[in-house]
């Protein structure tokens, strides 16, 4: 199999991957993606694990262990990414991040949410 | 990679390969990345958001069948356990506990989206120019063994990659405990009431500190049952 397919999928899907990152309102939206760019790495590391793996003498399969490393975090991270997004989500009652905008520079306060300070006093212990 | 290997590999693929030929798993590696591409591009710009979680499944699915094609079939297999058999049951969960509209949301993209989509397509045409740039004269050779067989796969795992397979495992027990401590509720200050509650009616502001609330929250559920899979892989 020409090496050049499983590449230009893999850079054709963490493509897709970044434009989902950048382009979507929804936090769980935005995670779905980074899942998207994980995955084309992984598709990355298989095809060229399987083709060192021929053509070179000798590996350690080390495209493979760290495809499954990756497999095991991105699972660790999407617990860990749901969790936060329901405890912002409960504090907040928005998962929207372009809403979330506590810690943004250069604008006022947005004024529309009453409580602010509270509620991230709130988001701040709930996350520590 | 040595240079010697390199050169016997191009010599050996220039002599036998044409790239107007394609062989029949190239053929069934260009139609189920099709699929896999397109489903990847409906999940990122569907506005129902429920779809975009199953689309993903569709692709990762086809990225399943992708590391078989690669001869990678323990890969395969956990793929799909994991992603398909948790992950996107995890993302279920999370949409429906945010309460996501069911039907067509207007808002779901962002107001950058015309610079996201410029972004990526730029990334894109720059990755994919230089990925083909570089490996046009370069050939994967399927013969002799499965390079990803669940013996060749295990035994380089238990053999060189025993340390961080370990270390990973102690990470999955931090996951699992950080999930669990993030999703229940702080119990000290029941007395304060919280400041919005606009979401989990179920429970009942300012109960009393002795009951424990812990069991309204499926994720605490869901996260240890990802993390147990995690475990029994």
């Amino acid at each position: 199999m020409h090496l050049a397919y499983p590449a230009v999928l893999s850079a054709l899907l963490f493509c897709t991957g970044l434009y989902g990152v950048l382009a979507r309102r929804n936090a769980i939206l935005v995670l779905m993606s980074v899942e998207l760019m994980l995955n084309a790495v992984n598709l990355n590391l298989v095809a060229f694990d399987v083709w060192l793996s021929k053509a070179a003498r000798d590996t350690l399969h080390s495209g493979q262990a760290l495809t499954l490393f990756t497999i095991t975090i991105a699972a660790a991270e999407i617990g860990i990414g749901l969790a936060i997004v329901l405890a912002v989500h409960r504090n907040r009652g928005t998962a929207d991040i372009d809403r979330l905008r506590d810690t943004a520079e250069g604008h006022g306060p947005d004024g529309d949410d009453d409580g602010d300070a509270a509620a991230a006093a709130k988001k701040a212990e709930a996350s520590a | 990679m040595t240079p010697t290997a390199t050169a016997v590999s191009v010599a050996h693929a220039t002599a036998s390969r044409g790239f107007l030929s394609p062989s029949g798993v190239e053929v069934a590696f260009v139609l189920v990345g099709l699929v896999t591409f397109g489903a990847a591009l409906v999940s990122v710009t569907t506005r129902q958001l429920v779809h975009a979680a199953l689309w993903l499944v569709v692709a990762l699915g086809g990225l399943a069948i992708e590391y078989l094609l690669l001869t990678a079939e323990f890969i395969a297999w956990v793929q799909v356990l994991i992603y398909v058999g948790s992950v996107v049951v995890l993302l279920l969960f999370g949409l429906m506990l945010t309460k996501a509209p069911i039907g067509r949301s207007p808002d779901a993209d962002s107001g950058n989206r015309w610079a996201a989509l410029a972004v990526a397509v730029a990334a894109a045409a720059a990755l994919v120019w230089v990925v083909v740039d570089a490996f046009r004269t370069t050939w994967i050779d399927f013969g002799g063994a499965a390079a990803g067989s669940t013996k060749a796969t295990g035994a380089s795992l238990f053999q060189n990659w025993v340390l961080p397979f370990e270390a990973l495992s102690v990470l999955l027990l931090a996951a699992l405990v950080g999930a669990i401590v993030l999703s229940r509720k702080a119990k000290a200050e029941t007395n304060a009431p919280p400041v919005s509650r606009s979401v989990n009616s179920r429970t009942v502001p300012g109960g009393s500190p002795s009951v424990p609330d812990s069991r309204n929250h499926p994720i605490e559920g869901t996260g240890r049952e990802a993390a147990q899979q995690e475990g029994a892989r």
